[in-house]
């Protein structure tokens, strides 16, 4: 498979695309950004902006304890701890009536503090760097096909759930009356966001993976007329981020995660102006 | 589209009804429903009423099974079948829809109906069938249309045409309070009526205007907390617990401005 994808981009006349960590990373890229485009319309719609963020956070204490038990690669402590996260927020929310908000709020302080003191310990914080920022040009093939298959595995999902989804996130009530099963979907949801928020965390870096989740919806949000365009967009404004953002941190030799980030802000206030512009 | 549940026996009433039963839901110590007993006839168009905080919208979220409560629901069809879990329409009392958010009427019918993801666009044959349900409501025009960019009104009717596709065994409305002139709020009425002779629906709604009740409902319940009477529009607004409930000023202000 990936001989295919070096003889393929092989053949583009692009001097950034010589080394293999850029066919690697552009393959990612291209991975990638279609999951956080196609989830993050749900994650705008459904006001999970800063539950996504919290989400992303909550890494340090799935890092810490991987490192705690010796686990070698923390991302399975990571997605576990991430996992339990997201339920507690669930339930939580749920059983009482605090708001969202501050059951979050509260959620994320616990949960970075406890990262940050356990990883400290004897001064050796720096080592977890990486995990702020993201890498994604150390990303291995072997990487990039794990992304293929959530890839597959969000697309998937969306088309059997995104027209319950929807009418959740329109009024639970009518859809409590169109007989869907709300608690389980939303834990559906909400575990397959942290999953996926978590794996690309590495190469995105923890402090901004929840923008490249609610911008390129956001952005897609301003000039979309109905669910469809709104997909659209959403993936569009994704990958030409993507795409531009990689590109941009080779000449610039800036962390890729944040370059990404920044072109995508870039789009949002564009389609805020046109929108702007039509009304 | 045939009446579902006219047997052309031509007394439907005896023959379909839905029975609530014992319903009692409390949240923590606080009871908000006690003992609701109600039956609901086909064609038949029972109002809600009573103060803010009298348990109406929780008895409907009771009844779709959104609120944990006890006691029983059970439907009679016209062929007699017994179900526990008849088909419902509902339309909420808002929506707290986003302006922008991008979603259109369409989007919201198709998800509604259908399997079919509506990111990848409509199937023909569903749109057909929405521009059909829209047009029930004199909403087709509407189709198209960003949720968050319609009237109260609008919503309101669109939401009903919604709930009435399929034709349910029970259509619960939730009247807004706020958000609809006095004109838009006549047609909704009106509309319904039609709904409920065309297709002999049983409807419960839930009300706040106590004209428009008078003047569409077959039954008035009076509820708060337990259901305090129950009958004709006419019984029930000589009875003197209205006055209690609703107060006499406001109460002569809101018959006396509808006879105008």
């Amino acid at each position: 498979m990936m001989h295919l994808w070096y003889s393929i981009t092989g053949l583009l006349p692009f001097e950034w695309l010589q080394y293999i960590f850029m066919k690697n990373a552009l393959l990612a890229i291209l991975l990638v950004t279609p999951i956080f485009g196609i989830m993050g319309t749900m994650v705008v719609n459904n006001r999970m902006a800063f539950f996504a963020d919290s989400l992303g956070h909550s890494a340090l204490t799935g890092i810490a304890i991987g490192v705690i038990l010796g686990i070698r690669n923390p991302l399975w402590s990571m997605i576990g701890f991430a996992l339990i996260f997201a339920t507690g927020i669930l339930m939580v929310k749920n059983a009482n009536k605090t708001s969202t908000d501050t059951v979050i709020g509260v959620f994320t302080s616990v949960a970075v503090a406890s990262g940050i003191v356990i990883l400290s310990r004897g001064g050796g914080f720096n080592k977890y760097s990486t995990y702020l920022i993201g890498d994604l040009l150390s990303i291995t093939p072997g990487e990039t096909g794990g992304l293929g298959l959530v890839l597959i595995a969000v697309i998937i999902f969306w088309y059997f759930s995104f027209n319950k989804l929807l009418l959740v996130s329109i009024n639970a009530s009518l859809a409590k009356s169109r007989g869907i099963k709300i608690f389980f979907l939303e834990v559906l949801f909400t575990a397959l966001v942290a999953v996926v928020v978590t794996i690309s965390i590495q190469w995105i870096g923890l402090l901004i993976i929840n923008s490249l989740l609610v911008l390129p919806a956001a952005g897609a949000r301003n000039i979309a007329g109905n669910a469809q365009q709104y997909h659209l967009y959403s993936v569009a404004i994704s990958l030409c981020s993507g795409i531009t953002g990689l590109i941009l941190s080779y000449y610039w030799g800036t962390a890729t995660g944040a370059t990404i980030i920044l072109v995508a802000a870039v789009f949002f206030f564009i389609t805020s102006f046109s929108k702007k512009l039509l009304n | 589209m045939k009446p579902k549940h006219s047997t052309g026996a031509g007394n439907a009433c005896n023959l379909c009804c839905t029975k609530i039963e014992d319903f009692n839901v409390t949240f923590g110590k606080t009871e908000i429903l006690k003992g609701i007993n109600l039956h609901i006839h086909c064609g038949e168009l029972t109002a809600i009423i009573g103060p803010n905080g009298a348990g109406k919208s929780t008895l409907l979220k009771a009844i779709l099974g959104e609120i944990k409560h006890t006691g029983r629901l059970s439907f009679l069809d016209a062929a007699g079948k017994q179900t526990n879990r008849p088909t419902i329409g509902y339309v909420p009392q808002s929506m707290h829809i986003d302006p922008g958010s991008p979603v259109s009427v369409m989007d919201l019918f198709v998800a509604s109906r259908s399997n079919a993801p509506v990111w990848l666009g409509h199937a023909g044959e569903e749109r057909g069938k929405t521009l059909e349900a829209l047009s029930r409501v004199h909403a087709g025009h509407l189709a198209g249309s960003r949720l968050g960019n319609l009237s109260g009104g609008e919503t309101q009717r669109v939401l009903l045409a919604l709930a009435i596709e399929p034709i349910p065994d029970l259509l619960l409305l939730d009247e807004p309070i706020s958000g609809i002139d006095q004109r838009g709020m006549e047609v909704f009425y009106e509309l319904v009526s039609k709904l409920r002779e065309e297709y002999d629906l049983s409807i419960i709604l839930v009300s706040h205007d106590l004209g428009l009740v008078q003047q569409y409902a077959d039954r008035v319940v009076l509820l708060n907390k337990v259901i305090e009477c129950i009958g004709t529009p006419r019984e029930v607004f000589a009875n003197p617990k209205i006055l209690e409930t609703f107060g006499a000023l406001w109460f002569a202000k809101e018959t006396t401005g509808r006879e105008e």
